[in-house]
Parts: C-alpha cells; sequence; structure tokens
C-alpha cells in the first residue's frame, strides 16, 4: 500500500467483561479497495467492524480515518462521522416495518436535514439501482429476505459513503439472493469508489473481495489457517 | 463428461454441421474442456453410424462443403435416457487434496504441513476471487455465471473442509496434551 490508508487500526484491544475480542489488531484499508475480514465465529470480526466504524470505542489502540483518529472521538462526533461518511448494513437489514421501502431508504438523508421530496427521489433512484424499484411503496413485512436486504443495502449506500461496513450481509439469505446482494453491493461500490469492509465466514462470499485480512482470537491470522496457526500443534497430532 | 450426449443435446433444436456444433458447445460449456473439432466429427462419424444422427443436407458457403446433422428417433431416445440417469456423486473421498492434507497433518515435519496448507488455501482463494471476477462480470453469459457458480461451490467446500479438518486436529491435540 503506497499511499496514505484510507482507515486504519493500530494495536486495536477490546474485552467484553474478562473476555478478549481484539488483542492487539493492525490494519490498513485502502480508498476504494473491497477488503474481506475473515474467521471463525468469536475471533473478533464483529467488534473490529464496530471498532473501524466508530459504534465501539476501542479500549486501546488507535483507529485513524483520512488521516484523523476517531477513537477519542465523542459518541456524538462518532455518530455525525457515521451519518456522513459510513454506511452500514447488518446481517438482518434492521428496516423499519412500519416504513415503507422509500421511506426506509430516505430516512438517512432526512436524518441529515435532506428536504423530504429530494430525499424521496434519491431513494428511488437507489431503488431502482437495486432492482426493487416496484417495492417503493411496500412495507418490509411484504418483502422476501433478499429485497429486505437490497432495501438495506440502499439505505446503507443513499448517503453516498465512502466507506460501507458490511457484517455477514448474507448471512440471513439463501445462495441465490445472497449472491444477488453481494452482486449489487460489489457492482456499486465500484462505481462509486466506495471502501468496503466486509465480515464473513463464508470463503465463497470473501471471493467477492479484493483482499482477505483472516482473523483468530482477536488478531490477525497471517496464513489463515485458524487453529492450525501454532505449528506445534500439528506435531502432537501426528 | 459424454461428448456424444453434449452434441446430441445440441442438435435437439434442429441440424447443425460440425463447425456449428463445435461453436455451439464453446458457447454453452464455456469452461468445459475444449473439445477439438476431430473429436466433433469423429463422433458425428460414429453417431451416424449407430444411427443416432443422419445426414440432412449439404451446405457450401464461403468454404468447403459442409454436411448437416438431425437428430434421429433413436439419438432422442438416447438423449432422454441418459438425460434421466442419475449421476453417481462425485468421489472426492479420492481427490489428491484429502490425501496430501491427511498425509501433510500426519508428518511429523509440522512446519512442512503448515506451509501445505498456506499454500493450498492461498491457491483456493486466488481461484475463487478469478470465478467471481468472471461471473460478476457484466458481460458474463448464463453459461459463464452458472460455470463459475460451479467451480466456486466446490472450492468453497474444500476450504470449508480444511478449516474443518485443521480445528479437529486443534482440537486432538488439545485433549492429547491436556
Amino acid at each position: 500500500m503506497t499511499e496514505e490508508p484510507l482507515l486504519s487500526a493500530r494495536g486495536l484491544v477490546k474485552s467484553y467483561g474478562k473476555t478478549p475480542a481484539l488483542r492487539g489488531l493492525t490494519l490498513d484499508v485502502a480508498a476504494a479497495e473491497i477488503v474481506a475480514v475473515t474467521g471463525p465465529s468469536g475471533c473478533g470480526k464483529s467488534t473490529l467492524l464496530h471498532c473501524l466504524a466508530g459504534i465501539v470505542r476501542p479500549d486501546a489502540g488507535e483507529v485513524t480515518y483520512r488521516g484523523q483518529r476517531i477513537d477519542g472521538w465523542s459518541e456524538g462526533a462518532r455518530s455525525r462521522l457515521r451519518r456522513s461518511d459510513f454506511g452500514v448494513l447488518f446481517q438482518f437489514g434492521q428496516i423499519v416495518a412500519e416504513l415503507t421501502a422509500a421511506e426506509n431508504v430516505a430516512l438517512p438523508l432526512l436524518l441529515a436535514g435532506t428536504g423530504r421530496r429530494e430525499a424521496r427521489t434519491a431513494a428511488l433512484s437507489w431503488l431502482d439501482r437495486l432492482g426493487v424499484a416496484d417495492l417503493a411503496d411496500v412495507p418490509p413485512g411484504e418483502m422476501s429476505g433478499g429485497q429486505q436486504q437490497r432495501c438495506a443495502l440502499a439505505r446503507a449506500l443513499v448517503t453516498e459513503p465512502r466507506v460501507l461496513f458490511a457484517d455477514e450481509p448474507t448471512g440471513a439469505l439463501d445462495t441465490l439472493a445472497g449472491e444477488q446482494v453481494l452482486g449489487h453491493l460489489v457492482r456499486l461500490a465500484r462505481e462509486q469508489s466506495t471502501t468496503v469492509v466486509l465480515v464473513t465466514h463464508e470463503p465463497r462470499i470473501a471471493g467477492y473481495a479484493d483482499r482477505e485480512i483472516a482473523l483468530r482470537d482477536g488478531l490477525r491470522d497471517p496464513d489463515g489457517l485458524g487453529a492450525f496457526g501454532p505449528a506445534s500443534r500439528v506435531a502432537g497430532a501426528a | 463428461m459424454s461428448t456424444t450426449h453434449v452434441l446430441l443435446g445440441l442438435l435437439a433444436s434442429g441440424p447443425k454441421h460440425g463447425y456449428e456444433l463445435k461453436r455451439d458447445h464453446d458457447h454453452r460449456l464455456p469452461r468445459a474442456k475444449p473439445l477439438a473439432f476431430g473429436q466433433v466429427y469423429a463422433t458425428l462419424g460414429r453417431l451416424e453410424r449407430d444411427g443416432l444422427v443422419a445426414a440432412a443436407g449439404q451446405e457450401r458457403a464461403a468454404g468447403p462443403e459442409r454436411t448437416s446433422f438431425a437428430l434421429t428417433d433413436r439419438g432422442r431416445a438416447s438423449l432422454d435416457e441418459w438425460l434421466g440417469q442419475v449421476e453417481p456423486p462425485a468421489p472426492y473421498v479420492s481427490s489428491t487434496l484429502l490425501a496430501k492434507v491427511i498425509v501433510a497433518l500426519l508428518a511429523a515435519d509440522a512446519d512442512r504441513a503448515r506451509t501445505f496448507l498456506t499454500a493450498q488455501r492461498e491457491a483456493h482463494m486466488i481461484r475463487l476471487r478469478e470465478l467471481t471476477a468472471v461471473k460478476t462480470d457484466p458481460a458474463a453469459s448464463l453459461g459463464d455465471v452458472i460455470a463459475a457458480d460451479y467451480a466456486i461451490a466446490h472450492l468453497d467446500a474444500d476450504l470449508r473442509w480444511l478449516h474443518t479438518t485443521i480445528d479437529r486436529v486443534a482440537d486432538l491435540y488439545r485433549e492429547v496434551h491436556a
């Protein structure tokens, strides 16, 4: 990585009670790069995503975004950064059941002060780019899981974020619906030069990324081999 | 793969000459093992001899004269029978990858085993990325996507199995050395 990274972490440490989730993790993500963070359950992938996105503060270490340390920022400042620069997509889209698809997608723009009409126009455009324009006035309860996740993706992208954080975005979908959501995600990210941090435990999904960062027990797993990391274990198993 | 039945299948939509069959084959099965012209003509010769196809006319455009072949009733019956047969699940238990991983895990030289597994995993991931790029290319045909899906599903299964195996071995080691 020759140019300065867009997003980086240095020596990140985070524990929940006595359980360590991150144990001194360091990484860099370049602008417009699509990075897959992989590893088994409990390896710290989601915690890492939450720290990078400013959702939680690490216990120690630094998170730097566009040359500025953000880990020490107040909740209010991190929240503003998330609204202006970041988009987040979770396994379950967390779209609001009482609102239609278009209202859901327009929500981040309305929160940022955009006028109602302009926000709806933008929402309709994003729903169209995700192939669900016909669902604009449909509530989530009447959509399939894949359709709901496409709406959630539209909502995550409607503010045209610099970074999209996606935490197991296809985990709740069947294979084809998941492929379609991911296909849209990667295509739109490339079109917009959006940086993507994609958390997944599935190799197939990691295949959509430019690069993989494998984790194990809250640290980088340099060879991605998980439990096989410490060489001594194998000798004993023979 | 049965070249015979694939050619019969390509003739199901109407008579074609050897060149068209070769072109259709490459278009419909873009990632299949390459099919040589010689193999197409040799197979057509056998199919005609066995009464599964019959000459359906001559065509001369700019080049040499070409004979079109059509499916006969017997050919269609043979194709239907082939399509109705369930393929035996692939015998992956005999794969070289499995043999190498087992030998690597059993080998006393842990570093060598680890080097092999790291390189194997990386090779699988690189291929997975290449195939994902093929199928997400806006110009990809349905055939490209289906063929890439097939290969990706197998690589994904290999990688999952590789991880599970590694975890099993680590658990076993911990039990033995507890």
